[in-house]
């Protein structure tokens, strides 16, 4: 195993995020490595998705600052973040139903894609060539994926933990630097979370995208990340390798709970 | 014919460079490899493994699916004069231990992760294995165990040498001779261990010429290769004939996008075993069954015009003119379309074999105008024994013996074959090579079976497993176990069935149903169920099931030999039965004695009149764990009828 682990690419500070009166997020730190898979676990509601959401610009935190690539910002924009490198998948899949596998995918080349919208229509000028560039990327992320049986089938016919893949596909289309995985192992039965993981582990190992992940299961986050950060109630408990994780005082308690 | 594959290569290269020798589908397109890329990969690649250490008469084994770089990978060391041996890409690491070391295997060209990390996790205990190259480098980034390479490093290594020394290539190739060892095959074998065949380049060159003047092929045929390239059907179809005939040989993109790679290569040449026909014919069945009113109205008329029709007119004999009208008809309609659908629409020869073949489904492709036969072989024999010749195909035989092919049935009614592609010997097996083949070069398939009033040979099972009825009202009945079992199989909704009977007063079966097809007969019926488990055990399966019984027993009562083999009781199994956990052999025949023994209690319970039993079982996960599934089983009897002979 000899991976190489780089700088820290991604610094959030001290950010808080507050709906009214209820305290999302309080005052939580943690940084990315460049290259590592960095989870983000605990229980329901610990604030797991809307630290994700911040990162990604969909929310814009009531305090703190986000540091990417030595740029500091005090709020992300969503497409500002997209063309940064930044790409995720969400929990509840957000595909386009009726397309194609193909098609989904290829929608995530769009920030790509230098030809406007006339252009393409007419496919005239440049938009030809660039669409036979787009989809031979798109191609290598069928084979890199396995889907290549469901190139033409619309996603909406698809079983949940492929439509999970062609999600993580249409992210990785973006040839992200850094990969947000909103639970990608939610829902999917032992096979389909071997086979998610094993993904995970070659888009980090193959293309060196640097991966934060939102996971549920504990048995999966263990296995597969380099460093955990442990959320509770909007609060980060704890910081470290899987090891580390494990035997916190304080992340105990919270996922097993104590008798007070 | 005094010639080896890599001359035969040559020969092609040189005469028509530019054609496609192979293509592969890959990042969604057909890539097309043509002859003289070909030679040159082959030549690259065998300088490569020259130098990595590679020596006349040693092994190399090739893992993985079909592959052009694994193709060459079988030519380069047949250059160097080494023996390449495929092994079943599926197989799991422990059944690859004996085959590496009892050939002394010290060189191993794999496709990809899967293959490396299997050799890996056994190579303690093939500690001689020196060299694993592979094609596919995805995930092998970190791996650095010693000896683990790309191929793409040894082509890159082997054009060096190439244009250092320019005359090494075509110096090793014309050493070699015709009757040198071409290659070797494991053979599964149903008892202990794998037997390796060895093949002399001669015996495999001298088959394929004689399948492809049979059949009239030529350089324009188009063969999708997707079954293993260790079992010797696909070696001759993909490898020999290939390379003899010069057509062309088209590798799918993955195992799960065969059905659409056939759509879109059309093969002209085509070869698949009857589960394979079985499996596309369901999916159409199933899919018709869907379809609107109007659609499955004309589809159920013209497939009944079909039947009436089909076969006769591919007989080659007149069906009259409303039967050229009607099927004309249903061929613009239906039957058009779905050799469309079906990936058959160039179909020009279509074989099956390995198995026996159900009537109708046999007689539904010859009707839909698929000119589908059976042909008779083995490993052994280098697959081609006997042939149909076109217009005379039929359900219950195998064909004709072909060219240079000899047959007489001995005394205890074994098949007896001579031929010129009969196998040299087992490798370091000589007690088993004595068994089989005689001094005097007959070869004994162990098939039981006779040549019927018009040449045809007819199989009926393998010797050793036919059988007499002991005791009971049909004492000293003949047994064929295979027979009762395949008579059950041609039913779609039984998958496998084992019979048992030798030695024994009655005939008892245990059945697999057939989880796809009667799945959704369950569902046509609103009949819910938790998994196959369940479903196996639902007293409406259980009467679906029995129905088919009665009506093999009701066919079986018709037939002088075999009417004491009657089933009197049977039981619907809880699990498939499967390779992995040894039930089945890798190419998916049962084996009926370690069921017997795995099984015990039930077989028992089939014996003694018991109306249930409990079984639990250990399977094994394709990842290598193990678990376990148990169930109670219940157990029926079946309607047996009084032959038909004794009646009158």
């Amino acid at each position: 195993m000899s991976k190489k682990i780089g700088d820290v690419i991604l610094d959030v500070k001290n950010i808080s995020l507050r709906f009214g009166g209820v305290k999302a997020l309080t005052d939580i730190s943690f940084n990315v490595r460049e290259h590592e898979v960095r989870a983000i676990i605990g229980p329901n509601g610990a604030g797991k998705s809307s630290m994700l959401n911040c990162i990604n610009g969909v929310y814009t935190p009531s305090e703190g600052s986000i540091t990417f690539r030595g740029e500091t910002f005090s709020h992300m924009d969503s497409h500002q973040v997209a063309t940064m490198g930044i790409a995720r998948t969400f929990q509840n899949l957000a595909l386009f139903k009726g397309m194609s596998v193909l098609d989904n995918i290829m929608t995530g080349r769009n920030l790509r894609m230098k030809s406007n919208l006339f252009m393409q229509a007419l496919r005239i000028g440049p938009a030809e060539n660039e669409e036979m560039a787009h989809r031979e990327k798109v191609e290598r992320i069928i084979d890199f994926l396995e889907i290549q049986a469901f190139r033409k089938t619309p996603v909406g016919q698809l079983p949940y933990g492929l439509q999970k893949r062609v999600d993580l596909g249409r992210a990785l289309a973006l040839e992200p630097q850094v990969l947000l995985l909103d639970e990608p192992m939610a829902g999917m039965n032992v096979e389909e979370k071997q086979d998610m993981c094993r993904f995970i582990l070659d888009v980090n190992d193959e293309f060196g995208t640097t991966i934060v992940l939102i996971e549920h299961d504990m048995g999966v986050v263990m296995d597969i990340s380099d460093r955990v950060v442990v959320l509770d109630y909007g609060k980060k408990i704890g910081d470290g390798t899987p090891d580390e994780v494990r035997n916190n005082e304080e992340v105990i308690s919270a996922y097993l709970g104590t008798s007070h | 014919m005094q010639t080896t594959f890599p001359r035969l290569l040559l020969k092609h290269a040189s005469e028509r460079p530019d054609a496609p020798a192979m293509r592969e589908k890959e990042y969604g397109i057909w890539q097309t490899t043509s002859w003289a890329d070909m030679a040159k990969m082959v030549a690259h690649m065998a300088c490569g493994l020259h130098q990595a250490g590679l020596t006349r008469g040693e092994h190399l084994v090739v893992i993985g699916s079909n592959r052009p770089r694994l193709y060459a990978t079988m030519l380069a060391a047949q250059s160097l004069g080494a023996i390449p041996i495929p092994l079943y890409q599926d197989a799991a690491g422990p059944e690859c231990v004996f085959p590496l070391n009892n050939a002394e295997v010290r060189f191993a060209v794999v496709e990809d992760q899967e293959q490396v990390d299997k050799l890996l996790e056994i190579r303690e205990q093939c500690p001689q294995i020196a060299h694993i190259f592979f094609d596919d480098p995805r995930g092998l980034r970190k791996y650095d165990e010693p000896g683990l390479a790309s191929l793409e490093e040894l082509l890159a290594a082997g054009e060096v040498f190439a244009t250092q020394h320019p005359d090494f290539y075509l110096g090793e190739v014309e050493k070699a001779h015709t009757d040198d060892v071409g290659a070797m095959f494991f053979t599964s074998g149903t008892t202990g261990n794998p037997k390796g065949v060895v093949h002399t380049h001669n015996s495999l060159i001298n088959r394929a010429e004689a399948g492809a003047l049979f059949d009239k092929l030529t350089s324009h045929e188009d063969v999708l290769a997707y079954l293993p390239p260790a079992w010797i059907g696909q070696n001759i179809f993909s490898y020999a004939q290939w390379l003899y005939c010069g057509y062309v040989v088209n590798c799918p993109e993955s195992a799960a996008t065969v059905t659409i790679d056939l759509k879109e290569v059309g093969p002209t040449y085509y070869f698949a075993p009857p589960r394979v026909f079985e499996g596309l014919l369901t999916s159409v069945m199933i899919r018709m069954e869907d379809a609107g009113a109007i659609k499955r109205g004309m589809f159920h008329y013209f497939m009944d015009v079909a039947r009436k029709y089909g076969p006769t007119k591919m007989d080659g004999k007149s069906i009259g003119l409303v039967g050229e009208f009607l099927y004309a008809l249903g061929n613009f309609f239906v039957y058009g379309p779905l050799r469309n659908n079906l990936g058959m629409s160039r179909v020009r020869v279509a074989y099956t074999a390995g198995e026996a073949i159900g009537p109708d489904l046999f007689s539904f492709y010859r009707s839909i105008g698929v000119n589908l036969k059976q042909l008779y072989g083995s490993t052994e024999t280098a697959v081609f024994v006997c042939l149909q010749p076109d217009h005379e195909a039929r359900a219950d035989t195998v064909g004709v013996p072909c060219a240079g092919v000899e047959i007489k049935v001995a005394d205890n009614g074994e098949i007896l074959v001579k031929s010129p592609g009969l196998l040299k010997g087992y490798y370091k097996n000589d007690a088993a090579t004595a068994e089989v083949l005689t001094a005097d070069g007959w070869y004994h398939t162990s098939d039981a079976g006779f040549l019927d009033a018009h040449g045809h040979l007819k199989i009926i099972d393998r010797v050793k497993d036919v059988g007499r009825i002991k005791g009971g009202a049909n004492d000293g009945a003949m047994f064929a176990p295979k027979y009762v079992e395949n008579k059950l199989k041609f039913f779609p909704h039984i998958k496998e069935v084992v019979a048992y009977g030798d030695q024994r007063e009655k005939v008892c079966v245990m059945i697999n149903i057939d989880f796809d097809a009667v799945g959704n007969w369950a569902e046509r019926r609103n009949l819910p169920y938790a998994g196959y488990t369940d479903l196996a055990q639902k007293p409406e399966v259980y009467g679906l099931i029995k129905e088919c019984v009665e009506k093999v027993n009701a066919d079986l009562s018709a037939d002088e030999l075999l009417a004491g083999s009657q089933v009197s009781r049977f039981l619907v199994l809880h699990k498939e039965l499967d390779a992995d956990d040894g039930e089945l052999t890798r190419t998916n025949k049962v084996r009926r004695g370690y069921i017997a023994e795995k099984y015990e209690a039930l077989v028992s319970a089939l014996y003694n009149g018991a109306t249930e039993q409990f079984i639990e079982t250990q399977v094994k996960f394709e990842d290598g764990r193990t678990g376990s599934v148990s169930a109670t089983l219940k157990l029926s009897d079946a309607k047996t009828f009084t032959p038909v002979g004794k009646a009158a």
